[in-house]
């Protein structure tokens, strides 16, 4: 979230697209009701009128996967009626650039691409640069090449009919949202957004979401109380995990993982850190090479010195071009190219897209970890439904691990708030945290390595490891004080804005990662998290006052927000450029002359009026500004709707450009699509229910919440139900180009048809919280149906829409 | 009655809830009922009523109203707590009574499992278990309220759409409540059975609701059996024979409610 969840009750209007708040994220949606008491308009705009949609003003059906056409008709009502916040989109984004002349679109596709690659060249989507070499703009926003011109000639051609004509959405309902969102670019107005897996699980995922910035900018609702683009993240930990880069791309902090076109140092530096030649753009990923060599220094510790580039070349590179999404291991795991698997505190066999390709995968692999509360399906796959115990090779483990309230550790909320909890009790018997069980792995393999070497012997015996407590199990915090950061040698900090100075002694906690340095002296496993302790050790994540001094619910001392504890990001854009908020009934900062006050500010420099010291807000894009314009996405800097890898429509009523054109297809045989076709006729989502959690891995195992859900069911409106004479609860097969489930049938209102390209659309939708392996008469995975296609920017796999048939069983 | 030192009343705003069933669950959690074993009906409903380990439930109903607008309805089910209770009437050997707080609550260890309360009870809520012939039903946490807690399903409730307190305050509360929603928006409770101690904010008239009834009241054959049998047989025929004769007089020889009382 750029926000946070107590902020959404400062809201006027809250679209909640993509998401499913009120049934996954219920104690967020309390927020939502408080705006709503206060007078706020919320409206649901998903396939499905949900228990989300009975407490919103109101609901509009769209079809699955038409977010973009949806919000670039939002763009085109904004931009041709003049909605925008003017003074914002002049000043805050990029909006008045020039853009180079080479740069084109044609016909779905933008210059540069390479239909064999599915790749573009990006070469012509930049600005064009004065003699400095600092972008040309045009704040009257009449040049024909300026970024503003450019996006409204983009989404002009996202008219009403056309929208509507894709998304399924009737024209009166796409008026009534427009105009109620676009009311909130006023000055006086917050409009907020919240999404979550609805709009992540899609093929243009990335695109969706960017489209709703470019939305917030235009309104100016980015770094406001009450706005925003907030991600509902979940309890798994997912705000958390990612900031650790889980992701296959990421360093901790978002620093990117290293890759085989860098084969040292400073080449990786020299390529990520950004150059800025605008001296009001604090670009401040310009400190790139101090997080990075930081991070070394934490992972490597004494062993890291600059003539061994601080042990940059022990560390693992991705092959350049290659990706290692879950959907790549799972295809090369199928392959036969993977021989063990590590499966802690997940149910692939359950979760992932094509869960038939991911079983035979599991078939392949010499050995299996699973370290889980519970079996499950994963763990379990041996003697899962079809397989023959006797011909898998697999050797199996499963560690007993121990659950949440059984360890000691911080969990991060969507709002960036970093919560310190203790244990409850201890776990069970056997049953260890998984940082004990990492612990006693890695103690192994480097005793191994010691005594006997092998392959990059030195990645493993230079790594420190020192965080056991004094009986030698697993301390939380020392490894939380080792992603703070240390000074590593006796320092002297000086500010550089006010010239004071401040000294440092060697051991003690780096207290901000403004401190950072890129010459070995500090240590710091994430530099987001730099600041999480003081000096001295005060564990800010174990904070619990409840004053809120700016009355909006911003409560400063309760936990640790990152980055530097600031509540909302990008906040110095909720003031105008010489620091005077914008809606002093919700301000969060003030510039007072000689400081900022309120929220903790995006740096301390003055606002951007001051020609000589002052910065522009957007301090972690490399211009300063928010970006209409956007190259970092690899579909190109205008979001533009594709239809998902399977859909209803043979042709894109947009462009001859049915798909997104960057995503990976994968072929193995058992990736089979049916994009428009008879056989599989019905859109189809799935989703999560509120009385089970993820795969149900852990929840099916509860009484009482496998009474409230015991079995998969498929929702389906009235009229397709009569259609295939299905009565409710009737036994039913839902069938995909890749798999079947049976299943319950859920008749219902609650799913209408859609009226697509003039044809009748039906959608339907599943739960995906069943398993096999319980409750023993349970159903089986709802991914046998989903294929195997992500996201071209994120491999975040496309959950939420493809084509099924459906029929008695 | 007897004097009250403090009335409760525990009010459900619908218009605030999500059916996110945290209350359903933690009824059970509080009061340690098992789950019973279902199926899926076609509804995210379940179990499908009201069990003898079931004591609230959130009903889920499709409705279109009379204007063409599509609403999925959400009621918390569960005991009403009425001042003019027909099951404390009814119950022979005073198993069912009213404590300090105003609210109904069931001593198990004296229920004869006669199941008059079942009959009597115009919301439709003592439910029989076969196993251990004795009636259940929710007490409004009784043992909690005692300790200055809030009942199970008001503390786990995410929205603030059940909400407890004094009498006299909530009922101000509920008016104040429907007075802002407007529309169609109705208090329910206060108006019959001597008052409820549970009350609901209703977006839609009482009568859209599924096993909600408009009027409720006592039935006149408990009255009667108040007024006439009862005091005569707790003194000397015996609660069993008394029991039997209220039941006759309410529904007639040879009526066994077996959809009802057929909890394992």
């Amino acid at each position: 979230m750029t926000n946070h969840y107590i902020d959404l009750k400062n809201a006027d209007v809250i679209l909640i697209m993509g998401s499913n708040a009120a049934e996954h994220h219920p104690m967020a949606f309390k927020w939502i009701l408080r705006a709503k008491e206060k007078g706020a308009q919320i409206i649901h705009v998903d396939p499905r009128y949900t228990r989300t949609s009975a407490r919103c003003d109101y609901h509009v059906p769209l079809r699955s996967g038409t977010d973009i056409a949806f919000l670039g008709g939002m763009i085109n009502y904004i931009a041709s009626n003049d909605k925008f916040f003017h003074d914002y989109v002049v000043n805050y984004t990029n909006a008045p650039f020039l853009v180079n002349p080479d740069f084109q679109f044609n016909d779905g596709l933008f210059s540069g691409y390479n239909p064999e690659k599915r790749k573009y060249d990006k070469a012509t989507w930049t600005f064009q640069m004065d003699a400095n070499g600092v972008p040309m703009k045009d704040f009257t926003l009449q040049d024909p090449r300026c970024v503003f011109q450019l996006m409204k000639q983009h989404y002009s051609r996202y008219t009403l009919d056309k929208v509507s004509s894709i998304t399924g959405v009737s024209k009166e309902n796409l008026l009534k949202v427009y105009e109620a969102y676009a009311s909130t670019g006023v000055p006086d107005k917050a409009g907020t957004e919240c999404y979550a897996l609805g709009w992540t699980h899609h093929t243009t995922g990335s695109q969706i979401i960017r489209t709703m910035s470019m939305i917030q900018l235009l309104l100016g609702n980015m770094g406001i109380a009450g706005g925003g683009v907030n991600a509902l993240r979940g309890e798994p930990n997912v705000q958390g995990s990612t900031d650790h880069c889980i992701l296959y791309g990421n360093l901790p902090g978002y620093l990117k993982m290293l890759n085989t076109s860098c084969p040292d140092l400073k080449t990786y530096l020299e390529h990520y850190t950004p150059k800025c030649n605008d001296p009001q753009s604090a670009n401040f990923y310009i400190n790139y090479p101090k997080f990075t060599v930081s991070f070394l220094k934490a992972m490597y510790g004494d062993a890291a010195t600059p003539e061994n580039e601080f042990g940059y070349n022990w560390l693992p590179k991705l092959d350049d071009g290659k990706h290692y999404s879950l959907m790549h291991l799972f295809d090369k795991m199928y392959e036969g190219k993977i021989k063990g698997l590590f499966s802690y505190g997940t149910d692939p066999a359950v979760s992932s897209p094509n869960s038939g390709k991911v079983r035979k995968a599991l078939e392949k692999l010499d050995f299996l970890v699973s370290a889980n509360i519970f079996d499950n399906e994963t763990c379990s796959f041996w003697h899962g439904p079809g397989v023959d115990p006797t011909q898998v090779k697999t050797e199996c483990f499963l560690l007993p691990a121990a659950a949440t309230m059984e360890k000691e550790g911080s969990q991060s909320n969507s709002g960036r708030w970093v919560q310190w909890k203790y244990k409850a009790v201890n776990p069970p018997e056997d049953a260890l945290a998984i940082g004990d069980i990492q612990i006693r792995i890695m103690d192994t393999i480097k005793a191994l390595y010691a005594k006997e070497g092998g392959p990059n012997a030195e990645s493993i015996l230079n790594l420190k490891w020192d965080y056991k407590d004094g009986k030698g199990n697993f301390d939380a915090l020392k490894v939380a004080k080792q992603i703070n950061g240390y000074w590593l040698a006796d320092s002297t900090y000086e500010d550089k804005l006010t010239g004071a100075t401040k000294d440092f002694k060697k051991g003690e906690l780096v207290p901000s990662f403004g401190m950072l340095r890129d010459d070995g002296t500090t240590s710091c496993g994430n530099w987001i998290m730099s600041g999480s302790f003081d000096e001295k050790g005060l564990n800010k994540m174990a904070k619990r006052e409840k004053d809120d001094p700016t009355g909006l619910g911003l409560y400063p001392n309760w936990a640790y927000c990152w980055p530097v504890n600031r509540r909302i990001i990008y906040n110095r854009a909720s003031c105008d450029v010489n620091g005077k908020p914008y809606n002093p009934k919700r301000k969060i900062l003030a510039w007072t002359g000689d400081k900022w006050v309120g929220d903790v500010p995006d740096g301390p420099w003055p606002p951007q009026a001051d020609k000589e010291k002052g910065k522009y807000p957007f301090i972690m894009k490399q211009d300063g500004v928010g970006s209409l314009f956007g190259p970092g996405m690899v579909e190109g800097p205008f979001p533009e709707h594709y239809e998902p890898l399977e859909g209803p429509l043979a042709k894109n009523p947009l462009s001859n450009q049915l798909i997104n054109p960057t995503i990976e297809i994968f072929k193995s045989e058992l990736d089979t699509v049916a994009n428009a076709s008879e056989k599989f006729p019905y859109v189809c989502t799935t989703y999560s229910c509120t009385e089970h959690w993820c795969s149900g891995a852990l929840t099916r195992w509860q009484a009482w919440l496998l009474e409230m859900q015991p079995e998969l069911y498929v929702e389906i409106g009235e009229q397709l139900a009569r259609d295939l004479r299905i009565g409710n609860a009737d036994w039913v097969h839902v069938s995909s180009a890749r798999g079947r489930v049976k299943c319950r049938a859920m008749v219902t209102k609650r799913f209408v048809p859609f009226k697509v390209e003039g044809k009748t659309v039906h959608q339907v939708g599943l739960p995906f919280n069943y398993g096999w392996l319980y409750p023993e008469d349970g159903s089986d995975s709802t991914n046998f149906l989903t294929p195997t296609v992500g996201d071209a920017n994120t491999f975040c796999p496309e959950y939420k829409a493809f084509m099924v048939n459906v029929e008695r069983a | 009655m007897k004097e009250h030192k403090m009335e409760y009343v525990k009010l459900i705003d619908t218009t605030l809830c999500t059916a996110c069933r945290g209350c359903q669950v933690a009824c059970k959690q509080w009061n340690e009922n098992p789950a019973s074993k279902t199926q899926n009906h076609g509804s995210y409903q379940n179990p499908q009523d009201l069990e003898w380990n079931t004591w609230t439930l959130i009903r889920f109903q499709e409705y279109t109203d009379t204007d063409g607008n599509f609403k999925w309805l959400f009621r918390k089910d569960g005991c009403m707590h009425c001042t003019d209770a027909a099951c404390v009437r009814a119950c022979p050997s005073g198993a069912l009574h009213h404590t300090d707080y105003g609210v109904v609550a069931h001593n198990r260890e004296i229920c004869i499992g006669c199941k008059a309360c079942t009959s009597a009870c115009p919301f439709d809520i003592p439910r029989y278990n076969k196993t251990t012939e004795k009636i259940y039903k929710c007490d409004l946490c009784y043992d909690r309220l005692k300790n200055g807690q809030p009942a199970a399903c008001v503390k786990a409730c995410i929205t603030g759409a059940i909400t407890m307190g004094e009498k006299e305050t909530m009922i101000k509360k509920a008016y104040d409540r429907v007075e802002k929603l407007g529309g169609k928006a109705v208090v329910y409770g206060d108006k019959f059975v001597g008052g409820t101690h549970v009350m609901y904010i209703l977006s839609e008239p009482p009568a859209v609701y599924d096993k909600l009834p408009v009027k409720p009241s006592v039935p006149m054959s408990v009255i009667l059996w108040k007024n006439l049998f009862k005091p005569f047989t707790l003194i000397g025929m015996g609660a069993i024979a008394g029991a039997a004769a209220l039941h006759y007089l309410i529904k007639g020889p040879h009526e066994v409610h077996e959809k009802k009382e057929g909890e394992e």
